[in-house]
């Protein structure tokens, strides 16, 4: 698949401004262009997605947003094809024993295949998706081997045909629902917006985010009358872009240094901000002087409330997240490099640098100086995230490694 | 190769038909990229393998290069490459640059081309540029943005069709006791008109032991402001006009681009070629030209300056490497002893082996070095597949790749050890050495016309005969070849030519160390000593001295020096108003001003108006008194007072009374206070044990004359003998010379009361 390859290609070296949209869009691409074997179709475009995903993940691997998508479309690929499966051993019952119910059915009389489904699910450890079991629609967990085996009991070569398109075709329909997630997600947020800013309150965010001046936005538009602080978000100023902005569109606006915020913390009501990332454990990624936001917060409890699309939940758990998590960007953004040149002339003394200028792109919060998360799934609490990302991934591809394929 | 020439030639014909400037600005932009130094500054390595592909933190140079020409929306580059252009093509065409989108990377190859000159003439004649281009160097790293750049060349180019090339300039301050920049290279002078960024003067061979340079005087006068820079680093990317190809054609004898070409275009006022300049601030551009400017750029690497080019982005062919605490890079699958200390900014390849209680700082080490226990690695840059036995030492050294050191080894500061090469048990390399498996070329590069000539022929001749020409040197070199490196190493340390030992520390891999440095501030003093005497000497022949002389000087030295020139200034002044017989209001008017531009205090006017009256009262002939002297020229007078301490005395007493007696209203003038007479007696005490020995007899008896002229009151005498009661015994000589003129004093006082 040399287009595929390509694509890959400029996308990895456009990856420094990649979003979210365009890494499911390279992958809907990469879908689409895989061709699908008879049997095991699922496994085989898992193992293309997977393929791709690695490459696009280990390019950027601070970018989590990549990694959460390919998570996506792999689960995607996986509860298509899980669906299939159970409509086709549905269809089989059917046509079996007509008389009986359907839920009936397939818990009693399909023994020999339900019974190797609930194996395999009991195998992956996969909580029951709290969506599934509200709608009501039956549980069974298939890993991609069983489609196969579902498919030689009904022993039809067309009807195959004709599934594996139509696996094919369903999975990209869904990728494109989940492109449209991550377009729509600001204005999902952004509904909410009413719920959570009360009139003449004081709301503080930092930096600038999309997600936060859609929300503003949306109050204003709403009649609501609000202040907003805003912190400039050293040493990349986006607060005042974001400053800029609000002031267009009408909104009271103050502009204070980042380290004034603990001063200033006591007259505001509420803080919002947007996020990098959202670990499973509900610790937030985010620009840097966040932790120092959120700590002040706490101390003045005021709500810290995180925007974040369901794109940028991440499954995985932050382990040493100031550092590994991290980026650490040039010095350039802080000191001027002609005036300091100077002080990092190597060529004398030890040989070794005495100024060592490090500039963070991101901070860490942890789970408990967050009051609420607003996804464009509703408001949740921190402890909650781990459900919510359940529902989005599966287990199995929480390591997108050819290691993990092998296993397989 | 031919197909792609007819296929350049066609695009270059199909360019030259629509020569319209909106055409010319739709063209996608095109680089030269030079894949070739024509320097033998990275000798002996760069006999083996081309400084383009040698590792610059794990990365070959060239990547660094072209991954930068991407990113800065270069459509074309042309990878010229010279001297061992197999390997740079390989290399090329085994990367994934020939397979990128929107990017063309295309080789010329030559073989016979011995300089950059050369080098342009060539792509000129393959006609494959048609509009604007970049030139750069591919051992260039940075990380800026073109685009500002190219749009002011543009539009540059569209007032003023002579502007033919943009410059790219960066801040960065030259030590000011080496005389070179961070990067190893000379202390650069460069005058640019500040408001058009017009280059008008590029210097970078200045010569420093005489302080000056020299401008050109119709560069003052052509220019309404020029601003003059040592503090700039030129960073050898330049836009360029395709112009710039056929100017190289047209001066056949252009060969190094900024000796040849730059100064050329500047000295050039036929043509009105014209250079400008852009200067760089947030982000990094720099050449790594010498061993100096590879141990810092892989700092600034280290240290982020080049973000996003740094080891942990992937940006071209580089392993992923996860950047830890303290700006320590580790790739995956090393291997660690528990026990051994990796320090801060360090990057360690893949695969590498570490062992126990070894210890690394401010290192690079390659992929797949194995490196044993107790180890010491300190500022060195360690390349792929290099074995390191246990307890050797290295300290800010290039080890390239498959070197193998046996145990115990110790290699010195600023050693280069190059392909392959074996270092024996305990043998110690001695520092800025550099060995080689090859012998040194016994062709020395010592003259400039010879670098050109031989450097990148790319084959060398190995000869070890005698040449008649270089009979010493020979000899010298095959002596330098026979210390074997210990039991059972492999390699020849090359004797070190060009410049010889006192200038390889200027660009060795080492930091420079601190006797140097200290002999060479030392030498710098001497030599403002020096300076400070020529305008001694200057000021004393009645040359009215500036003060912008004295700006050169430190401030602290100002203060001295101004005391100094004041004095000075105040001879001359009175020995003139002497001469000239001018009124006394006049010189207390003259001696008023200097004192204001000097900013001196009443008490300093006293003191040198008297000291000038007292040289004049050595000065006059001393045939005033007595006739019989005539016989006794001047000049002799410092002579015969010696000789007759009292014969003359007398005369000389006689002659400063007078000139006191004249000059007595300009000295009052300036005795507003106490304070001021006490200074006049130190500074007469001074001259008489310094300046004017003659006057050491005769303390007291000026000093009366003083007294009874009204000029020195009684109460100055007493309080002048009152603060010096505590000195040393020298410091008193004079003060009991006028004892009993003190005693008297004393009394009479007391009488009064």
């Amino acid at each position: 698949m040399p287009d595929t390859q390509a694509l890959v290609m400029t996308f990895l070296t456009s990856l420094k401004n990649a979003t979210a949209r365009q890494t499911a869009e390279l992958l809907r691409s990469v879908i689409s262009q895989q061709r699908v074997p008879y049997t095991n179709q699922a496994g085989a475009l898992i193992d293309a997605v997977k393929a791709v995903g690695e490459q696009l993940i280990a390019a950027n691997p601070v970018e989590l947003a990549v990694g959460n998508i390919v998570r996506r479309v792999l689960h995607i690929i996986r509860e298509e094809d899980l669906s299939l499966t159970t409509a086709a051993i549905g269809e089989l019952n059917l046509s079996a024993v007509s008389d009986d119910e359907n839920d009936d059915d397939r818990d009693g009389n399909t023994t020999l295949s339900a019974a190797a489904v609930a194996a395999a699910a009991r195998s992956t450890l996969r909580p029951p998706s709290l969506q599934t079991l509200l709608e009501d629609t039956p549980v069974s967990a298939a890993v991609p081997q069983t489609s196969s085996s579902g498919g030689d009991s009904e022993g039809k070569t067309a009807d195959k045909s004709s599934r594996s398109r139509k696996l094919k075709h369903d999975v990209i329909e869904a990728v494109n629902e989940l492109i449209q997630d991550i377009v729509t997600c600001h204005e999902q947020i952004a509904e909410q917006a009413v719920e959570h800013i009360h009139q003449n309150e004081v709301i503080l965010t930092l930096g600038s985010s999309r997600t936060v001046s859609e929300f503003l936005f949306a109050a204003k538009e709403k009649k609501r009358s609000f202040r907003v602080f805003v912190a400039e978000g050293a040493p990349r100023y986006q607060g005042h872009l974001l400053a800029k902005e609000l002031v267009a569109r009408g909104l009271q606006t103050t502009l204070i240094t980042d380290s004034a915020v603990f001063a200033m913390i006591s007259r505001v009501n509420m803080v919002i901000v947007g996020a990098h990332a959202v670990m499973a454990n509900g610790g937030v990624i985010a620009p840097v002087g966040m932790n120092l936001v959120a700590l002040a917060a706490q101390k003045h409890a005021v709500p810290f409330v995180v925007l974040a699309g369901s794109h940028k939940l991440c499954p995985l758990y932050p382990h040493n997240p100031e550092v590994l998590l991290n980026e650490l960007r040039s010095p350039s953004e802080l000191l001027d490099f002609g005036e300091f040149s100077d002080c990092m002339d190597f060529g004398s003394g030890s040989g070794s640098p005495l100024l060592h200028v490090v500039n963070p792109a991101f901070d860490y919060v942890p789970p408990k100086l967050v009051s609420l998360f607003i996804t464009d799934a509703g408001g949740h609490n921190p402890s909650y995230m781990y459900r919510l990302i359940a529902d989005y991934y599966s287990a199995d591809d929480l390591v997108v490694q050819r290691r993990a394929i092998a296993g397989n | 190769m031919g197909a792609q020439k007819k296929r350049a030639a066609a695009a270059a014909a199909a360019a030259r038909v629509s020569e319209d400037p909106d055409d010319l600005a739709r063209q996608p932009l095109q680089a030269i990229l030079l894949a070739d130094s024509f320097t033998t500054k990275f000798r002996p390595i760069t006999l083996e393998r081309p400084k383009v592909l040698l590792p610059l933190v794990n990365v070959p140079m060239i990547n660094y290069t072209l991954a930068w020409l991407e990113a800065a929306g270069v459509a074309e580059v042309f990878v010229f490459c010279c001297a061992h252009s197999k390997q740079v093509i390989d290399y090329l065409e085994n990367s994934e640059w020939f397979s990128q989108p929107n990017f063309t990377v295309k080789t010329i190859e030559s073989h016979n081309i011995i300089s950059a000159g050369d080098a342009l003439r060539l792509i000129y004649e393959q006609n494959v540029i048609h509009g604007d281009f970049v030139l750069i160097s591919g051992d260039t790293v940075s990380n800026m943005s073109l685009t500002q750049a190219l749009q002011e060349h543009k539009e540059r180019k569209k007032k003023d069709n002579n502007a033919v090339m943009t410059m790219i300039i960066k801040k960065s301050k030259p030590s000011p006791i080496t005389r070179q920049s961070r990067l190893g290279t000379d202390e650069l002078f460069m005058a640019i008109d500040p408001n058009t960024k017009q280059l008008l003067y590029y210097e970078d061979k200045a010569d420093h032991s005489k302080g000056t340079i020299c401008l050109d005087k119709m560069l003052l006068a052509e220019n309404p402001s020029i601003s003059l820079h040592n503090d700039k680093q030129d960073c050898y990317i330049d836009i360029c006009s395709p112009e710039v190809l056929s100017l190289f054609t047209d001066n056949f004898d252009y060969q190094h681009l900024r000796r040849h070409f730059v100064k050329g275009l500047l000295l050039d006022d036929i043509m009105g070629y014209k250079i400008f300049t852009h200067e760089i601030h947030s982000s990094y551009a720099a050449r790594i030209d010498n061993y100096r400017s590879y141990d810092i750029v892989s700092k600034d690497i280290i240290q982020r300056w080049t973000y996003p080019y740094v080891p942990d982005v992937k940006f071209c062919g580089n392993r992923a490497t996860k950047l830890e605490r303290r700006g320590m890079y580790r790739a995956l699958e090393i291997e660690q002893s528990r026990s051994a200390q990796v320090g801060s900014f360090t990057v360690i390849g893949y695969g590498t082996k570490i062992g126990s209680n070894s210890k690394i700082s401010d290192s690079v080490i390659g992929e797949g070095c194995t490196i044993g226990s107790n180890v010491l690695i300190e500022g060195s840059y360690i390349w792929d597949n290099v074995i390191i036995e246990d307890g050797c030492e290295l300290r800010h050294v290039i080890v390239c790749d498959g070197v193998i050191m046996k145990a115990g080894a110790v290699l010195k500061p600023g050693v280069v050890l190059s392909f392959k090469v074996v270092i024996g048990e305990r043998f110690v390399v001695p520092a800025y050495s550099k060995v080689s498996l090859l012998q040194q070329p016994t062709v020395h590069d010592s003259d400039e016309e010879l670098e050109y000539a031989d450097n990148s022929s790319g084959t060398v001749e190995f000869s070890c005969t005698a040449d008649q020409s270089n009979g010493e040197m020979t000899s010298e070199s095959s002596e330098a070849h026979k210390p074997k490196l210990g039991t059972g190493g492999v390699g020849y340390i090359w004797s070190i030519c060009e410049g010889g030992q006192e200038e390889e520390w200027r660009h060795s891999v080492a930091p420079i160390p601190e006797d140097k440095l200290t002999e060479l501030s030392e030498a710098m003093d001497d030599d403002q000593e020096l300076v400070t005497q020529d305008r001694t000497a200057l000021s004393t022949s009645g040359e009215l001295i500036s003060d912008s002389n004295a700006s050169e000087g430190d401030d602290n030295e100002d203060s001295k020096d101004d005391s100094v020139y004041f004095e000075k200034e105040v001879e001359a002044t009175f020995l003139r108003a002497v001469e000239e017989n001018v009124k006394v209001d006049h010189v207390i008017l003259e001696v008023n001003s200097l004192r204001l531009s000097y900013n001196m205090t009443s008490a300093d006017c006293a003191g040198a108006v008297f000291y000038s009256m007292m040289k004049l009262a050595i000065k006059t002939p001393h045939s005033s008194a007595i006739g019989l002297l005539t016989l006794y020229p001047s000049p002799f007078s410092m002579v015969a007072s010696n000789a007759y301490p009292i014969y003359l005395s007398g005369e000389l007493q006689q002659n400063t009374a007078n000139i006191i007696t004249t000059w007595q209203k300009l000295l009052k003038s300036y005795l507003l206070e106490i304070d001021e007479e006490i200074e006049i007696i130190l500074k007469f005490e001074e001259m008489c044990l310094e300046s004017a020995k003659e006057f050491s007899p005769l303390f007291a008896r000026i000093l009366h004359i003083l007294y009874d002229k009204d000029i020195l009151q009684e109460d100055a005498i007493l309080r002048w003998a009152d603060e010096k009661e505590g000195a040393d015994e020298s410091d008193k000589v004079f003060v009991r010379q006028s004892e009993k003129f003190i005693q008297w004093l004393r009394e009479a006082s007391e009488e009064e009361d």
